[in-house]
């Protein structure tokens, strides 16, 4: 069995996702097999990833049918949110966690910076 | 010994109260962020050891002159099969130490540990939700049509996090602005500053100073990577990076809940714009007066823990 590159396997999870994401049910391993020709990843690497993924909470796995078939816990919007919420939300240990460039204001703080670029020195 | 219990027990009190106040409420820290940051530091190291120093002082006062000897001597009292009989006010000292020590040290760990768990999950959607930049390396771009722009400290794992609506809407010069502020926190490691500054605030929350301490702390840490910014790009294209940013982070989107962050935050981003149009850095004097400062702070609980006291008690 070839193992890949950890960089490419995390690139083999995004496609993966994506494919789950956009299709319209769940899916068995050979559908995704299929779906991600243009990277022509090994079988048992993509068995691989939808372990990982299932590991992390993001891949469900029906086993009742056979093959098993995989579908999204969330919808991509839901992890979108979270991730956002995260970054611009008012969560307590933000600070700590990541360091954004501006945080949120109101139009009205927003329209007192663009003066402060205009005024004279 | 009991003396430097006494004058560590004043440092405490004094880097409790009056002097952390006295830094938040001065004007001078805009002008040199980055001796401001350091002298925070040392108020909160200095202030620690006093906290600490001054019970373990009292308690350990019976076995000697100064605290390495006393430890020596108490250790092995301690661990001698002899009875050690020890003064109330003693015994009281070493709990209260013990006590104080272990309560910082739990949160800080704790801190750290709730931290580093969302990083990694933060990680772990933004490897599966954005895409590589394509030309810069530890780079990600999100595909979101909010002006975004962020860090995700994580060691040697760090990335720099850009939205596509930030890489739309800003011209060349302030998204190199942008990225070298970013790439200015991972850098300096002001995580680790963050963090600290953090565990306080959560073991103290009741106490203002720590809350105000903490939100200095990160404007102070944005101040200095707008700084190095400069160093990129003009200061007219940080400002209008910062200004630009600003108005685009929260494209109007129904529903949307993220409100904004409150009075403290459009202050801090005055203040960096302010800084930026018409900056006036503190003179080289000043600078290296507010270091030896910080330097003296951390040095006099030093000696009190280390030096036996200088007249005979």
């Amino acid at each position: 069995m070839t193992t890949a590159p950890t960089s490419s396997l995390g690139e083999l999870e995004r496609a993966v996702m994506d494919t789950l994401w956009d299709a319209d049910g769940p899916r068995t391993a050979y559908e995704l097999l299929d779906s991600l020709e243009d990277r022509t990843p090994a079988a048992t690497t993509v068995l691989t990833v939808l372990s990982r993924l299932e590991k992390k909470g993001f891949v469900d796995v029906e086993r009742g049918s056979r093959p098993h078939r995989y579908r999204p816990t969330a919808a991509r919007a839901e992890y979108m949110a979270e991730m956002m919420h995260q970054v611009l939300g008012a969560e307590r240990d933000r600070q700590a966690v990541l360091e954004r460039f501006v945080g949120g204001v109101s139009p009205a703080d927003a329209e007192t910076l663009r003066r402060l670029l205009t005024r004279p020195s | 010994m009991t003396t430097h219990a006494i004058a560590l027990a004043i440092l405490a009190v004094v880097l409790a109260w009056p002097v952390p106040m006295a830094l938040v409420r001065a004007e001078w820290p805009n002008r040199a962020p980055g001796a401001a940051l350091v002298l925070w530091q040392a108020v909160a190291i200095a202030g620690g050891l006093a906290m600490v120093g001054a019970p373990l002082c009292l308690g350990l006062a019976p076995f000697g002159d100064s605290l390495p000897t006393a430890l020596v001597a108490g250790t092995e009292a301690g661990l001698s099969a002899r009875p050690v009989s020890l003064p109330i006010a003693s015994f009281l000292g070493l709990i209260v130490a013990a006590v104080i020590a272990g309560y910082l040290l739990a949160h800080l760990a704790a801190t750290v540990v709730r931290v580093t768990g969302q990083r990694r999950r933060h990680l772990e959607l933004l490897e599966l939700l954005s895409s590589p930049h394509p030309t810069r390396s530890r780079t990600r771009v999100i595909d979101d049509e909010r002006a975004v722009a962020y860090c995700l400290p994580s060691g040697v794992g760090s990335l720099t996090v850009l939205s596509r609506g930030l890489l739309d809407e800003l011209p060349a010069d302030e998204l190199a602005a942008v990225i070298a502020h970013e790439e200015a926190h991972l850098m300096q490691r002001h995580d680790i500053v963050a963090i600290a500054f953090r565990a306080w605030h959560r073991a103290l929350p009741w106490f203002p100073v720590a809350a105000l301490a903490e939100e200095r702390v990160a404007a102070l840490t944005e101040m200095l990577a707008d700084d190095h910014a400069r160093r990129v790009a003009d200061d007219g294209a940080v400002a209008r990076a910062i200004v630009t940013v600003a108005e685009r982070a929260h494209i109007a989107v129904p529903g949307d809940p993220f409100g904004d962050d409150g009075e403290s935050a459009a202050t801090v981003l005055q203040a960096r714009v302010s800084r930026l149009v018409a900056p006036r850095p503190l003179g080289r004097l000043a600078r290296v007066a507010v270091m030896t400062a910080a330097l003296a702070l951390v040095a006099v609980p030093t000696v009190q823990l280390t030096l036996p006291p200088l007249l005979p008690a």
